[in-house]
């Protein structure tokens, strides 16, 4: 199993190696490079990156600057960290606008690698931020194709132009173009066909579209398991096209995605989004910092605390906080709890943003069962009941387990991981002094019986 | 044969020049065969997508036979790589499975734009052309327009679709579709699934009830459970292979779009650790472009000059 666990365990497991010794030799950094290197290859980043990166990571890691320090592993995992930052770009890019409108994005990438559901993605996230994008639908060849840029276009409440696959793709943006202008659309964000690098008449139709469109960004999508061809893809498809970025998909499976440090060192092309997911709004902004940190085994908590302002509304948190220091904290406000943290995202997803929860993944399938049978309960109790548990009393519980479809043994475990947690908050409340207010962290943190 | 040999080598060409001129460049490069070309013999199989573990076990092999029969020049190492490919390679070679009488059913599962839909709507061609009473049934009910793409197929090949609508149960789809395919006397039903990461539990589960409910009303079936895998994958195919073979029991691999530079050695790889043999192979966008795999050929065209 330890050749298909990610990078970022096995570069856990090379610098655990690391942090348990004081000072660091030569042969230490050399075999620590060893696991490096294998680990980058395992997570199919290009062969020849990884030379590259290696090299450069050991001759920094050699030198003074590790030996001589005082905690040579952290020193090391720094280095790595940092080299793997830049390697992926610097910071975080965002999408050109053109000095007039309307802005063009043309996607462009493979057979399969998710532009028409990457394309919706987008013009969704434009949406969002208040744009009025107009999707073009110039993807003649694959069946169906049209119908699903329309489907999505539905879904998400965006114009789609269409033409039907009668006609060549460079007339359909002609159309879409014209289209657009009329009818106040500030970005045209164009589907085309999956193709391959290396069909050059295929390759000629997009050039003739970009020449016409003059497209402010041309998005090359990756698939994020791509092993050591992204290189060519990528080179190819930049030598051809002139590409501004990269969107990488399918990175919520567990790939690590060494296709994205490949893609990035040889193009020079920012990776500007992610696809962290199938629903339409799994569109993230791509940061190399965080997914540095997250190959390193190192956590995303930036991600997750953002994720938790953005889902957690402020006054509830606030009302809740309040309760809470009065202590009238009840099972209402638990339930609350759960249904907030299954908004930020599924459990698995916030977890493996944790530090050191990158290994414990395999376990917390079941977390999230008994997230939901915890839930199921918590509804199947009166209103009374969830106000003050103590009346709960034997013939209650029955009713209650049979109504959550769980057993009586079920019930008196949430009333005592209940109990755990409300002492546990009057605890920290005590502790920090509930009323400096951190937009409902608490909340996020009062569940630790649930999540071993 | 002539042509479809001519067909395979002009599809695995980038593959072949990719590999073999590198070896061969090795191989000339170096009269005598020292550690630096080990070396680098492993890092030309690295960079066919072949794993670090196959790659250094296929190095270590060769560097072993090399010591042992007293071999030193490059071009007779060369010789033992493809033989020890090959080796594998052979035992990789295994025709699809068709019931003995009545129905064959075959499931088509893969992660999402491996290229199922499309290798199901060739497969329905290529077996109608053999004459096969086809069904097709439309199990991705997830992704927006599935069902009208494997439809415009089955026009194309003449064959009726099974389907509900978008966003019903895939298992109803199948029971359906066995049902019918039963009823109407077919001689092969294939049904395509959404595409699902491995890592997916709730999707896993889903596929693993579509399994479920086929053996359910057809005992002997699913008498294929195809993996649907994109050439270009790198190393995540060989926890594909092992995720859904947990999952559903694949019995075999399609390996799609192979027409392109991406060299498909993973396919080594998942031979070595789980023993699954690779059926079909991509190697365009033409209906007759899926083709048998055929494991001698394939290591052939690998290493002819």
């Amino acid at each position: 199993m330890a050749a298909f666990a990610g990078l970022a365990e096995r570069l856990q497991q090379t610098f655990q190696r690391l942090r348990g010794k004081g000072k660091l030799t030569e042969a230490d950094v050399a075999e620590a490079m060893r696991e490096v290197r294998v680990a980058l290859l395992e997570a199919d980043v290009n062969f020849k990156v990884v030379k590259d990166f290696v090299a450069r990571v050991k001759e920094r890691a050699v030198g003074q600057e590790v030996l001589a320090s005082l905690t040579p592993g952290q020193q090391v995992i720094k280095i790595v960290h940092e080299e793997l930052t830049n390697l992926m770009g610097g910071s975080n890019a965002k999408l050109k606008i053109g000095s007039k409108p309307p802005t063009v994005v043309m996607m462009v990438g493979l057979q399969g690698a998710g532009k028409t559901t990457t394309t919706g993605k987008l013009a969704g996230l434009l949406k969002k931020q208040g744009r009025r994008p107009l999707l073009v639908a110039a993807d003649i060849y694959r069946p169906a194709a049209i119908r699903q840029l329309q489907i999505v276009g539905e879904k998400l409440g965006i114009p789609v132009f269409a033409m039907g696959d009668q006609h060549k793709p460079l007339d359909i943006v002609k159309g879409a173009m014209e289209h657009g202008r009329q009818h106040g659309n500030d970005y045209i964000l164009i589907d085309t066909a999956g193709r391959l690098h290396i069909n050059s008449e295929m390759m000629q139709e997009l050039v003739d579209i970009k020449g016409f469109a003059q497209p402010q960004e041309v998005l090359l999508v990756v698939d994020a398991m791509t092993g050591q061809d992204a290189v060519n893809v990528a080179e190819q498809f930049h030598q051809s096209l002139g590409l501004d970025g990269v969107i990488l998909t399918k990175l919520d499976g567990d790939t690590r995605g060494g296709a994205a440090l490949s893609v990035r060192a040889v193009t020079g092309c920012p990776i500007k989004f992610v696809g962290t997911g199938e629903k339409l709004d799994a569109l993230e902004p791509f940061y190399p910092d965080r997914m540095a940190s997250r190959i390193l085994g190192m956590g995303d908590v930036l991600t997750l605390i953002e994720k938790a302002q953005a889902t957690i509304d402020a006054d509830k948190a606030r009302e809740m906080e309040k309760r809470l220091r009065q202590q009238q904290f009840s099972l209402e406000d638990f339930l609350q709890q759960l249904q907030q943290m299954k908004s930020i995202g599924p459990l698995e997803e916030i977890l493996g943003m944790i530090p050191g929860m990158g290994k414990q993944l395999k376990s917390l399938q079941i977390s999230e069962k008994e997230l939901s049978r915890t839930e199921a309960i918590i509804q199947s109790m009166t209103p009374a009941e969830r106000r003050h548990p103590e009346i709960i009393n034997g013939s209650r519980k029955k009713r209650i387990a049979a109504g959550s479809g769980t057993k009586v043994q079920d019930v008196n475990k949430l009333l005592k991981q209940f109990e755990e947690s409300k002492k546990l908050m009057r605890h920290l409340g005590n502790m920090a002094g509930v009323s400096k207010g951190s937009k409902g962290k608490k909340g996020l943190f009062g569940l630790p019986p649930l999540i071993k | 044969m002539a042509g479809l040999f001519a067909r395979l080598k002009e599809g695995l060409a980038k593959t072949r020049e990719n590999l073999m001129d590198k070896i061969t460049e090795l191989v000339t490069g170096h009269g005598e065969v020292d550690d630096d070309f080990f070396d680098q013999l492993e890092e030309i199989l690295l960079q066919a997508d072949i794993g670090v573990s196959t790659a250094v076990m296929l190095t270590d092999r060769v560097r072993r036979r090399a010591r042992s029969e007293k071999i030193r020049e490059a071009l007779a190492v060369r010789k033992m790589l493809k033989e020890e490919i090959t080796s594998i390679l052979v035992g990789n070679q295994a025709p699809i499975v068709w019931a003995d009488h009545g129905l064959t059913v075959m499931l088509i599962v893969g992660v999402n734009g491996a290229g199922k839909t499309t290798t199901l709507g060739k497969l329905a061609a290529r077996f109608k052309g053999e004459g096969k009473r086809v069904m097709l049934a439309a199990g991705d009910t997830f992704r927006a327009a599935a069902i009208e793409q494997l439809e415009t197929w089955g026009r194309r090949a003449g064959v009726p679709v099974i389907k509900h609508k978008e966003g019903a149960d895939p298992a109803a789809v199948a029971y359906d579709a066995v049902q019918s395919a039963l009823a109407r006397g077919m001689d092969v039903l294939l049904i395509d699934t959404a595409g699902r990461l491995q890592t997916k539990v709730n999707l896993m589960e889903e596929i693993k009830k579509v399994h479920r409910v086929i053996q359910r009303e057809l005992a002997t079936a699913p008498h294929e459970v195809l993996l649907v895998l994109d050439a270009t994958t790198g190393q995540n195919a060989i926890s594909q292979a092992k995720l859904f073979t947990q999952a559903v029991g694949v019995t075999g691999i399609v390996l799609t779009k192979l027409d392109g530079t991406a060299k498909g050695g993973v396919i080594i790889g998942i031979k070595q650790e789980l023993g699954l043999p690779v059926k079909l192979v991509g190697v365009g966008e033409r209906i007759e472009d899926l083709r048998d795999f055929d494991a001698t050929e394939f290591a052939d065209v690998l290493f002819s000059d």
